[in-house]
């Protein structure tokens, strides 16, 4: 399946901004993560279309996902 | 830090001033003091501009010791925008310097008869004025250069802008910041313009000869500020977020939760959102020699602003923040940092709220005044603010009047306060924040972003109704405790995710003042304020219809969620059941 994925903040260094990735159908955002060499402990806000989503969900086809470390403001 | 100042600006022959110890309101500093003080003094009906409304400065109960982020100032006062009490607090240097020269409060009363502006200077010999009418209706820029030419650099500096001259609804109190720089601001509720209806055009804290106060138990509280700055340090969003890209990180964040309020709350994405986050203007502030990382004031560990200089590499302003690059940014269609940054250079200046003013700006072109995406209109109109045009005038009055007079349904605002930066239809614990706190619309009094969007503290759905009534009163009850210590709000982030960084929060007030609070005391401390406010706003003739939200945010729907502000107008009125 298609995704979009959005990487923030920190997450870009040595990585991209947004790209189209090709995900094997059934795998979930901790599998996405994992691929990413991402820590799981350094996540902080993931969602899916715009809505929070857990590592053990499956996103769909055509879905985008934004990932972002642990950040805040005010 | 047991003085009370107290300056009678209407006496005959010139302002006199009068000390008194602190008395009755022992145990309070910062929000705690100014909003006692103004329920306890201030008649709830009068005229905010008028003789009879005060004006309470008033330093944290941390400040002016060596505590990281500890110096936050307070201003309190009947509110000309709200007619509510209002508590206003800024960063900069001004409460360090107040609180070693040993005061807990200054209060302004009174209106002189004359047209004479005045300055106060406070020194470690005591209070003295002078009248200072070569600053009539210049910036905050040139009013601070000429202070510090008058006065020299070891000073902060509290002044009004022409705004605050004019007494204007959005009108701020601007605070030095460690250059010297007005760039601080008591920013909320129109605080400058009383200080302007006061004829108090500057106050000067002179720090030659000050000291930090003394810690009833030095070792402790040593021991205190050592693991509190450490427990700052090692939470990811005070020791990595914050500083690496500032509070407009957020831009992305909330844009791509879908509640970030577009084109005047029209839309909650905005597609030039990537060209103004805090990522672009982290980058872009370093290839131009600025800063991303900058503390506002001596000691803070976080250091959550920069420096934002023009493209030929000189100074424009210090790092705009997330609720500013909004209000001046997507809120108007505007999707250029250069923009934003005059705007924000603009408004520091003039001593105007960049919220209230950018919100301002938008519902006028809602209004048909400007197109949206026009920033040179923007930047226009907002120097009409300085020059007080009649046009002017009417943006610096604030979201509201400028809603009147171009005849614009969708106004946001509470209590005549403009929103900040965050849709209530999309994070629906943020309007309960906006809609229930007494000063109206402000994310900082209950800032439940953190829970419902960044899952600190835990987690509440933002789009759920469950849980947010009793999120908001929890925040706000905390918040109104961390506003009366001086601390920036920002240590409310490792505070909710560390125990540790709480418990040293409390050793802190334990080992300065020799006491025993528990997290028990701190809860009811926040209880006192946020009875004290709410009692005064009653008095001052709100109701329960006071706290809601503008009709449109339980009538039009927001994209993309398609979701409008559903917590029922019965459970707001339930947050301070406590």
């Amino acid at each position: 399946m298609q995704l979009t994925v959005k990487l923030f903040a920190t997450f870009r260094e040595g990585r991209f901004e947004v790209t189209q990735l090709d995900r094997p159908e059934g795998s979930t955002l901790g599998d996405l993560l994992d691929s990413l060499a991402i820590p799981r402990d350094e996540l902080g806000i993931l969602l899916v279309r715009g809505r929070h989503a857990d590592l053990g969900n499956r996103p769909g086809e055509g879905d985008t996902v934004s990932i972002f470390p642990k950040v805040g403001g005010g | 830090m047991d003085k009370i100042l107290r300056i009678d600006m209407g006496a005959k022959g010139g302002p006199k001033a009068s000390l008194e110890l602190i008395g009755k309101y022992a145990g309070l500093g910062g929000r705690g003091l100014t909003s006692v003080m103004v329920a306890d003094e201030v008649e709830p009906t009068c005229h905010p501009l008028g003789a009879s409304n005060k004006l309470v400065f008033a330093p944290g109960l941390l400040s002016g010791t060596p505590a990281t982020t500890s110096s936050r100032l307070s201003v309190g006062c009947k509110s000309p925008l709200t007619g509510g009490i209002k508590e206003s607090n800024s960063g900069g240097q001004g409460a360090a310097v107040m609180a070693k020269l040993g005061y807990a409060a200054m209060i302004l009363e009174g209106r002189p008869a004359g047209n004479d502006l005045w300055k106060i200077i406070l020194g470690k010999d005591g209070v003295s004025f002078e009248t200072c009418n070569e600053l009539r209706m210049l910036g905050n820029y040139d009013s601070v250069a000429k202070l510090i030419a008058r006065h020299g650099e070891k000073c902060a500096f509290l002044t009004i802008g022409p705004a605050g001259e004019m007494k204007l609804g959005a009108a701020t109190i601007a605070v030095t910041d460690r250059e010297l720089r007005p760039t601080r601001h008591c920013g909320r509720g129109g605080v400058g313009a009383v200080m302007g209806s006061k004829n108090v055009k500057a106050i000067v804290l002179q720090e030659e000869g000050t000291s930090y106060a003394k810690p009833k138990d030095p070792d402790k509280f040593k021991e205190a500020a050592k693991a509190f700055a450490e427990g700052l340090k090692r939470h990811p969003v005070s020791g990595q977020g914050l500083p690496s890209f500032g509070t407009n990180v957020l831009t992305n964040v909330l844009n791509e939760a879908g509640a970030y309020p577009t084109r005047n709350f029209s839309t909650g994405q905005f597609e030039g959102a990537s060209k103004i986050s805090g990522e672009t203007l982290a980058a872009l502030e370093t290839s131009r020699g600025g800063e991303a990382t900058h503390g506002c004031q001596r000691g803070c560990v976080i250091q959550c602003s920069g420096i934002f200089n023009t493209k030929e590499g000189d100074f424009l302003t210090k790092q705009p923040e997330y609720e500013t690059v909004w209000s001046h940014g997507g809120h108007c269609g505007i999707d250029d940092l250069d923009v934003i940054a005059q705007l924000d250079r603009l408004d520091d200046d003039i001593g105007l709220d960049t919220i209230e003013v950018g919100v301002a700006v938008g519902v006028a072109m809602e209004g048909g005044l400007l197109p949206f995406g026009d920033g040179a209109g923007a930047i226009r109109l907002v120097k009409e603010v300085g020059q007080g045009t009649p046009m002017g005038r009417i943006i610096g009055s604030g979201a509201g009047i400028t809603g009147k007079a171009f005849g614009v349904e969708r106004v946001p605002v509470v209590k005549n306060q403009a929103l900040p930066a965050y849709d209530p239809r999309g994070v629906q614990g943020i309007g309960v924040t906006y809609a229930t706190t007494p000063m109206g619309a402000d994310h900082t009094a209950g800032y439940a972003i953190a829970t419902n969007i960044l899952k600190v503290g835990g987690y509440v759905d933002p789009l759920s109704t469950d849980g947010q009534v009793e999120l908001s009163r929890n925040l706000q009850i905390a918040t109104a405790a961390i506003d009366s210590t001086g601390m920036c709000l920002f240590i409310a982030f490792p505070v909710l995710d560390q125990p540790e960084t709480f418990q040293g929060l409390l050793d802190l007030l334990n080992s300065f003042y020799g006491l025993s609070l528990t997290g028990d005391d701190v809860t009811a401390l926040g209880k006192k304020v946020l009875s004290a406010e709410r009692d005064f706003n009653r008095r001052a003739g709100f109701t329960a219809q006071d706290d809601r939200l503008p009709e449109f945010f339980m009538k039009e729907m927001l994209p993309p969620h398609q979701i409008t502000f559903n917590v029922k107008d019965a459970e707001l009125d339930k947050l301070f059941n406590w």
